[in-house]
């Protein structure tokens, strides 16, 4: 679908929705309702400002600091509030801790949920039918789709996000990683690892 | 309702494939339908229980075959026609006829770090919570014509309280207009056999976030 449109939209026509999304925009500001200055900024925002080097940033203060690591794991819409992100966090965050007996994978089965506060926008394969479908019923299945492999034996928690509470997974730290700055710890923290369809990298991997 | 957006469980959608270096949006529109959303959210032109709504009354074809933001803008489209925010000749004109109807406020770049935080679902109690972390309960079966989130493959089946997360907004209400109606949400945890029956992996455990008229004790 997605390579679908960018064809059309590559040819001279505009294609419909592009017209039918630039008419509504016309009609809500003509009729008063909306600022196109402040769609702007909300654009720019995503685009550039919230992302998951937001969450590696949350990831890596928790694997250096036992204190923001508790905290974080008892409330971490208060916790992840203190590090004054560009969107600012809601009530509803929750952290989810991987430990080597147990895996935490996030989904939304009804629709899109996602913690946007600390990940950014969610990627289209967690919006689309496949990962929907089945992050709740063949974990593994998914995870091998991202080349991922655990110990037949680890505990695989999969949580449906079907309420406004939003949850963000704090992986492991990787071993090998003694004396890490955060700065540099957070280069090993994925957006995947953040949503349980991926590890963190392995220190070799970062420079 | 029993509808196509309700897919946990479903067979048949083939292989889940990450796009590298996805952009953040694949098409200017789709940056300017998510603002245009949040835009009007902000206004208090509709809740997000009703945007979910409309998604899900698209016909099963649409909702399967439009892209992410091609659904979100179906889905608008329909609440501003429905709420009477504009016309649908309007729409199709491409400028307003008639005035505006008011909003409660007006998202501004002035006012973009308001906007830009997500709202609170907290709500006050209505009565104590029936539950407590621990606690055993059995999903209803139940099959509402109008939304829920009580997804299809968790109903009937008994799962023990995780957590409880306060008193919420409650959206089977929100989504038909009948105001909040608050209820206790909590994290209700089921064993991937209870779900999919005995040949499931044992090492599979899931959860719903669910709402307190979805459960009995057990």
């Amino acid at each position: 679908m997605a390579q679908h449109e960018d064809q059309h939209e590559q040819g001279s026509e505009l294609s419909d929705v592009q017209l039918r999304v630039r008419a509504l925009e016309t009609v809500l500001t003509e009729k008063g309702y909306i600022d196109p200055a402040a769609l702007d900024l909300i654009i720019e925002t995503y685009e550039t400002k919230i992302g998951p080097h937001n969450g590696a940033r949350v990831i890596a203060k928790a694997w250096s600091d036992p204190a923001f690591k508790r905290a974080l794991l008892e409330d971490a819409s208060k916790a992840v509030r203190t590090l004054g992100h560009e969107s600012r966090v809601g009530d509803h965050l929750v952290a989810v801790e991987n430990t080597p007996r147990l895996h935490n994978m996030i989904v939304c089965t009804l629709c899109s949920c996602y913690p946007w506060e600390v990940l950014g926008l969610p990627p289209v394969w967690y919006k689309s039918a496949p990962y929907r479908s089945r992050a709740v019923k063949d974990p593994r299945g998914v995870l091998a789709d991202f080349g991922v492999k655990l110990p037949k034996d680890t505990e695989i928690r999969v949580w449906d996000s079907t309420a406004e509470t939003r949850y963000v997974v704090l992986p492991m730290r990787p071993p090998g990683t003694d004396g890490w700055s955060e700065e540099r710890l957070a280069q090993l923290v994925t957006r995947d690892c953040m949503i349980g369809t991926g590890l963190p990298k392995n220190p070799g991997e970062v420079a | 309702m029993d509808g196509i957006h309700d897919m946990g469980g479903m067979d048949g959608f083939g292989k889940v494939e990450p796009e590298a270096n996805e952009p953040v949006f694949h098409a200017p529109w789709e940056g300017r339908v998510l603002a245009l959303q949040r835009a009007m959210g902000y206004a208090g032109a509709w809740a997000i229980d009703m945007s979910r709504a409309a998604q899900e009354r698209l016909p099963p074809q649409v909702y399967l075959t439009a892209s992410y933001y091609q659904r979100w803008a179906l889905a608008m489209e329909h609440n501003i026609i429905e709420r009477g925010y504009a016309g649908e000749d309007e729409i199709a004109g491409g400028h307003a006829l008639r005035a505006g109807k008011p909003l409660r406020r007006k998202l501004t770049t002035e006012v973009i770090k308001d906007g830009m935080t997500r709202g609170s679902f907290f709500r006050q109690a209505q009565a104590p919570a029936r539950f407590k972390p621990g606690d055993r309960v059995r999903t209803k079966n139940i099959h509402p014509t109008t939304h829920t989130r009580l997804p299809r493959y968790a109903r009937g089946r008994v799962g023990v309280v995780a957590l409880a997360h306060g008193c919420h907004a409650f959206p089977d209400a929100v989504a038909l207009d009948q105001g909040d109606n608050p209820q206790w949400l909590y994290t209700v945890v089921f064993d991937g056999r209870e779900l999919w029956g005995p040949d499931t992996d044992p090492t599979l455990k899931v959860s719903i976030d669910a709402f307190e008229p979805y459960l009995d004790p057990a």
